[in-house]
């Protein structure tokens, strides 16, 4: 892992102007994400877990300027990117490159697999008419598919397959950096390992650099190198994924892990995990203070009232809780 | 009869009686190249107060084996053959009226998705309403004041002022504890659950899993869980059947299905689990290709073109579901497992 980050997040805020009521009539502002910090490091694979809502996928939207910040800075190449408009974005555009969810509706249905993968590399002008098909063949090759699926259509393929191309269009503008939007939360288990050592592979191939975003923490444990946990649109705690997995500070944290099963009978029916009470509040009107601290176990009344400090609580561990900074010597 | 209280103080016992047996059952589909099997003549059974876990990817029919037994199958999907005998009584032969008080009254469902499985306009307490008044003959009054108890039973807070709202007005976590109320309004003597967490996040999901584990005991039902999350029932269930392609691949008691899974699409499932041990980047195992579509089914094993152990006769004939272990309670339909057995 280089010293200096690839991508340096600071104070990224993004909220977004709603109109509610059945007319439209009450304006009000949905807080997705605010003041986050945080770098990405070249070659590394960092992971943004949390529950729905919690502004994980905002996170990769706005970082990628897809969203437009609110405030805030996205340092990349010594630019701040989200400052910039479409024109001057485009450059990066092919640096910076994302996978979603969801590999049915992001396919255009009457283009070919080839198409589909050619389309960058053409608007990229990244190879000639004549080299085309040989590039394709070669992503395809990468990707773990036969070249003669270029001439199919989406809709012929599987869904794991389908994932694969959406994997090989990314890379087909030989990309730096690659969100990893839930990826692979729609695939089957079987297929899901394919494509989790399929990214693993790539990443070696290539020295890719993935902000992986997910909700599954068995998942997210096999693949990260660092991993950032979210609550209700900041980051509660970042830290290596041993140090987050094996120490965990915060309490959102704990209890996060605390409800992930584990393929063992015997321990799940004995453990006790620690159930948080409630629902998650909703983001028009998040709670004042600490997000949590609604249902926080060990919420202290200072909790409701100053927003914790994102601070180092070891080396290279970061946390937001006051109940973490209070026991911390000096 | 109706009953505020939990029915069952003690946990249930397992009494080795059979209260749901599917046997021989076969669905299929129309297509445009006429018939295609989904379901190849599918057993299985839940003993009384036993929780069987059903697990498989998607497409492997374990959603449309339940939804088939309630007679609740979309159009151009059928049952072809086979019987499905629920307290002795076969669901297919029964007549429309019979059924309906078997649905919601003495088996109680709950699906995965409750945005599309409650009514939008219809108020929380109505609904729960609704299974009560049918079912149980109950007043209007009567069956609201029931709703309250219910929505209490699943953990909702404020109940009873929650009666008067629309699902809209509730979070997903909470839509599906009221999902879960409906599924239990008539006591039912087995709950089928449908992959009823897969939609909420892991912290949401261990509530309701231990809430269904804690109502269960209680009340002393028994419950078919559908998953594809081998994890998330461990704790859970007493046996599990590992469905793959309309076909029951493995029968095993939990434990043993953990400690020693036997086929190897069960085998690739657990190891393509990561796992806390794992070192970064140690490559998952996975299984390679992609289950059968219905019309292409092999005309052997339907694993064995994707089972890294496949002979010769694995692709020409289908392995029956056989006992593994003393009195079969672990069994397996693979022929190289039933053969390394009879080796050892």
């Amino acid at each position: 892992m280089a010293a200096q980050p690839l991508m340096r997040i600071e104070h990224l805020v993004k909220h977004f102007h709603v109109r509610l009521g059945a007319f439209g009539e009450r304006a009000a502002t949905v807080h997705a994400l605010d003041d986050v910090n945080f770098d990405i490091f070249e070659g590394e694979t960092l992971s943004l877990v949390g529950e729905s809502g919690c502004g994980k996928s905002t996170t990769g939207f706005t970082l990628l300027n897809l969203h437009r910040a609110t405030e805030g800075k996205v340092i990349y190449q010594g630019k701040n990117i989200v400052e910039l408009d479409e024109k001057a974005m485009r450059p990066y555009r092919r640096q910076l490159q994302i996978v979603f969810q969801d590999p049915y509706s992001t396919l255009n249905p009457r283009m070919t697999i080839g198409e589909a993968v050619g389309e960058p590399i053409l608007f990229h002008k990244l190879a000639t008419k004549a080299e085309l098909k040989d590039r394709i063949a070669t992503l395809l090759a990468d990707v773990g598919l036969p070249p003669r699926f270029a001439s199919r259509y989406p809709h012929e393929l599987s869904g794991g397959q389908r994932q694969r191309v959406a994997i090989a269009r990314a890379l087909a503008c030989q990309p730096k950096f690659i969100v990893c939007d839930e990826a692979i939360s729609a695939l089957d288990v079987s297929v899901q390992a394919q494509i989790i050592n399929l990214l693993l592979d790539l990443q070696q191939k290539y020295g890719l650099t993935y902000l992986f975003i997910a909700h599954d923490l068995a998942v997210v444990r096999h693949i990260s190198d660092r991993v950032g946990v979210m609550y209700l649109g900041r980051l509660a705690e970042l830290a290596t994924r041993e140090e987050l997995f094996e120490h965990p500070l915060h309490p959102y944290t704990k209890a996060l892990l605390s409800a992930v099963p584990e393929a063992d009978p015997a321990h799940e029916r004995s453990r006790k995990r620690q159930i948080l009470q409630g629902d998650v509040p909703s983001p028009l009107s998040p709670p004042a203070g600490c997000r949590f601290h609604t249902r926080c176990p060990i919420a202290m009344k200072v909790c409701g009232k100053v927003v914790p400090e994102w601070r180092e609580a070891r080396p290279g561990h970061m946390v937001a809780c006051h109940a973490v900074t209070e026991g911390l010597p000096g | 009869m109706m009953m505020a209280k939990p029915i069952r103080p003690e946990p249930p016992a397992k009494t080795g009686e059979r209260l749901l047996d599917v046997k021989g059952l076969t669905i299929e589909i129309e297509t445009r190249n006429g018939p295609a099997t989904i379901v190849d003549g599918i057993d299985l059974h839940v003993d009384k107060g036993e929780t069987l876990g059903i697990v498989g990817e998607s497409g492997c029919g374990k959603s449309l084996t339940m939804l088939s037994m309630m007679r609740l199958l979309p159009n151009k999907i059928k049952v072809t053959k086979g019987e499905a005998n629920f307290a002795g009584r076969d669901l297919q032969k029964m007549s429309n009226s019979e059924l309906r008080k078997v649905r919601g009254g003495e088996v109680g469902f709950i699906f995965q998705d409750p945005m599309t499985s409650l009514n939008p306009v219809m108020r929380i307490g109505q609904q729960l309403a609704e299974p009560l008044i049918y079912h149980r003959g109950m007043s209007k009054a009567e069956a609201r004041k029931r709703a309250g108890e219910l929505l209490r039973l699943v953990g909702i807070p404020g109940a009873e002022d929650r009666l008067d709202a629309y699902p809209h007005e509730l979070s997903g976590g909470m839509r599906q504890r009221v999902m879960i109320a409906i599924g239990l309004a008539c006591n039912p003597q087995l709950l089928i659950a449908d992959e009823p967490t897969t939609a909420l996040d892991v912290t949401i999901q261990a509530q309701i899993v231990d809430l269904v584990k804690d109502l269960r005991d209680k009340l002393g039902m028994s419950v078919v869980w559908i998953t594809h999350d081998l994890a998330l029932i461990a704790g859970l269930v007493d046996r599990i059947n590992v469905l793959y392609a309309g076909t029951v691949v493995e029968d095993a008691p939990v434990d043993a299905l953990f400690a020693n899974p036997s086929h190897p699409y069960t085998q690739g499932l657990l190891a393509s689990i990561p796992k806390l041990s794992d070192e970064r980047s140690t490559r998952l195992s996975s299984i390679g290709g992609t289950p059968p579509e219905p019309g292409r089914r092999p005309k052997g094993c339907p694993f064995a073109p994707r089972c890294p152990l496949a002979e010769t006769i694995c692709h020409e004939r289908v392995p029956a579901l056989e006992g593994l272990s003393h009195g079969g309670a672990h069994r397996v339909a693979c022929f190289v497992a039933q053969r390394k057995l009879e080796a050892a």
